[in-house]
């Protein structure tokens, strides 16, 4: 019975914040628009008993996913997002792991203030620090105010409202969320291992390629899965640092939601985008599952 | 002694709270449209706690309306889309009994507003304006020389123009509802038309210069265009004014300027309305009252360099407004004024897809 109890707790979390709502999507998606209160037809009538819900379940069609097909819009906008998401999260990854691996190999004293100074960041709105980068990109920005001074450049440099400063803001907002996971599995790292590495007549590099590396895979996932995901779906960054030619697949929704004010495209993109993303993991996560069976 | 005078104060301090427990009015408007102490004045008239809340786009402002339940007991909805939100049962009548000061308005712009909210009975007009070209005057002129069209829409339009100005900058309002007849006007077809084959001619001429346009936006350009990032933007005549006002004051040598297209600019209405649901409709019609007084509507014209439909408010406003005739157009500029009516729903997805299209620039 008790058994029963913890299961159903993370299970129940499932249902209601994550089922639930991509039911309502979903149903949303298959409806049509209307100008109404809400904007979408057909809506569940109970009052009507089963004549009701027939006619409901009779309104609902895929015709606005074959909408998505139609429009090459979308297709550019997903792949759009999966190249941006894709190419920040190796960046990330590039720039996180230096830093996460200085962390872990620097005196036992100092660990605190570094990771403390990681997270120190997120005391601030992400909203505004976003803003701030505006601050700092725009062509009377501190950066090229500070590279105007200092000569390197004669004319301002066009950063703001392109995919650079997209990168730039990506890079930035997600950085501890590479961090941190990486840190945490490379301070596990016994460092023993090396040494032993070293001993049996591995070179540095070697022994990094061939110890640290591998024994650090479990954050470097994790590290991944975290920008990745999110910046995929990212909305803010690209709205705020990105120029209209930035094309990513959270602005398209945004805009079939509020521009358009189309829910049942907005919905019907919104649930592709679940299945790009959900349907990769699934299958990543079954062959790790499969491999580790294996390795027993 | 002691213990009595905590015993005060322990009952001032439980009825606090109530004393200045207030009901709230809250306030959806567009951004950088109000002299913020109005909001301070009318809290002190009326007792009411004031909520105010800014939007930068009527779409935006559609979502909520229809998404019902936005909480909102005043919000601002430009013409066209009040109609469409009226249609979709979104706004309650205007009791006009609450509202003493209606007096006040201007006939010529209620006959106007009519259109789209017949008899006014869903809403008050609070500013009215036209869509037409801020720009930095001396930038313009420096990359297109002495004679740059700068009342003209060839200004955009025209590619060849815009391939010059790309490099200092240039925004257009993220409004399809405005751009695209602005468009068809330019082209000599009919800006009202709701028919799809000739909405769809706007799509080349806009997509020839969209290499060029910087960014899609309604708002930021207030500030860019002050600041010198930009040089031109397509915009809504008292916003330009004022980041010209901006400009002035940072006095940073920016000088700005901006102008109704001589091809005829689209005049629009911004209505205030009390949703359906507003959970204070009676704070609502005082906030309504209280906007509809002559001094208040002349303040916030003053502050914000829009025209409102206010005809007793005239008399307070200053010089600058009043007589500018990009604020309070002369009747030959009034006669090329266009208005736009909504589109139908059919025909809004066809005038949607082609913004997207054209602002992805695909």
């Amino acid at each position: 019975m008790r058994r029963f109890f913890l299961i159903a707790v993370p299970y129940a979390w499932l249902l209601v914040l994550f089922l639930i709502p991509f039911v309502i999507v979903l149903k949303i998606s298959l409806s049509d628009t209307e100008l109404a209160i809400p904007p979408y037809t057909p809506t569940l009538d109970l009052s009507q008993g089963w004549a009701g819900i027939r006619e409901f379940f009779a309104g609902l069609d895929l015709e606005n996913f074959v909408w998505l097909t139609e429009d090459d819009l979308y297709w550019k906008a997903y792949l759009s997002s999966l190249w941006i998401a894709t190419c920040s999260t190796i960046l990330t990854l590039l720039i996180g792991f230096p830093i996460a691996y200085g962390m872990a190999r620097s005196p036992e004293q100092w660990r605190a203030t570094l990771m403390m100074l990681v997270i120190l960041p997120f005391w601030t709105s992400f909203l505004i620090r976003v803003y701030a980068w505006m601050g700092i990109l725009s062509q009377e920005g501190f950066l090229n105010q500070f590279l105007l001074w200092i000569g390197i450049i004669d004319s301002p440099l066009t950063i703001l409202n392109t995919n650079t400063a997209v990168y730039i803001g990506i890079v930035y907002t997600y950085l501890p969320f590479m961090i941190l996971p990486i840190y945490a599995a490379l301070d596990r790292l016994d460092g023993s291992l090396i040494e032993a590495a070293e001993d049996l007549g591995c070179s540095r590099l070697m022994a990094f390629w061939l110890v640290t590396l591998p024994l650090s895979r479990p954050g470097i996932i994790a590290g991944c899965f975290l920008v990745f995901i999110p910046a995929l779906g990212e909305f803010v960054i690209p709205s705020l640092l990105g120029g209209s030619g930035t094309l990513m697949i959270g602005k398209v929704l945004w805009e079939e939601f509020f521009s358009n004010r189309d829910w049942p495209v907005a919905s019907a993109v919104a649930v592709v985008l679940l299945l790009i993303l959900v349907i990769p993991i699934v299958l990543f996560q079954r062959n790790q599952q499969k491999q580790q069976e294996a390795d027993q | 002694m002691p213990r009595k005078l905590t015993g005060a104060l322990a009952t001032v301090a439980l009825l606090a709270p109530f004393a200045v427990w207030a009901e709230e009015v809250r306030v959806y408007n567009w951004s950088d449209y109000i002299d913020e102490d109005l909001l301070k004045k009318f809290e002190e008239e009326t007792g009411y706690d004031l909520i105010y809340d800014v939007f930068d786009s009527n779409e935006v402002l559609e979502t909520k309306m229809l998404a019902g339940g936005s909480g909102y007991d005043v919000v601002v909805p430009t013409g066209d889309f009040l109609q469409r939100q009226v249609s979709a049962g979104a706004f309650q009548k205007l009791d006009k009994s609450k509202l003493p000061n209606a007096g006040n308005m201007w006939d010529m712009i209620e006959d106007r507003t009519s259109q789209y909210d017949p008899g006014n009975e869903y809403s008050i007009n609070y500013m009215w304006g036209t869509t037409g070209v801020g720009m930095n005057v001396g930038k313009v002129k420096e990359v297109l020389g002495e004679d740059a069209p700068l009342n003209s829409m060839d200004l955009v339009l025209d590619p060849a123009n815009m391939e010059k100005l790309a490099d200092c900058g240039v925004y257009f309002l993220d409004a399809p509802t405005e751009i695209v007849p602005m468009v068809l006007q330019y082209l000599g077809e009919d800006p009202d038309s709701n028919d799809p084959d000739v909405i769809s001619k706007a799509e080349a001429p806009l997509l020839a210069v969209r290499p060029h346009i910087k960014k899609f936006h309604s708002s930021e350009y207030i500030n860019a265009l002050a600041n010198g990032d930009i040089c031109v933007a397509v915009g809504w005549s008292g916003d330009v004014l004022q980041a010209r006002d901006r400009a002035v004051e940072a006095d940073n040598g920016v000088e700005i300027a901006y102008h109704p297209f001589a091809q005829g600019s689209l005049m629009w209405f911004d209505q205030m309305a009390i949703p359906t649901d507003a959970p204070n409709p009676e704070g609502a019609h005082a906030f309504l009252n209280f906007i509809m007084d002559a001094q208040n509507m002349a303040a916030a014209s003053n502050y914000v360099y829009f025209a409102n439909g206010n005809k007793a408010s005239q008399e307070f406003l200053a010089e600058d407004v009043i007589g500018d005739v990009a604020i309070y157009p002369d009747d030959a500029t009034l006669e090329k004024l266009y208005t736009k009516s909504p589109y139908p729903s059919k025909v809004q997805r066809v005038v949607t897809r082609m913004w997207t299209k054209v602002k992805s620039g695909t």
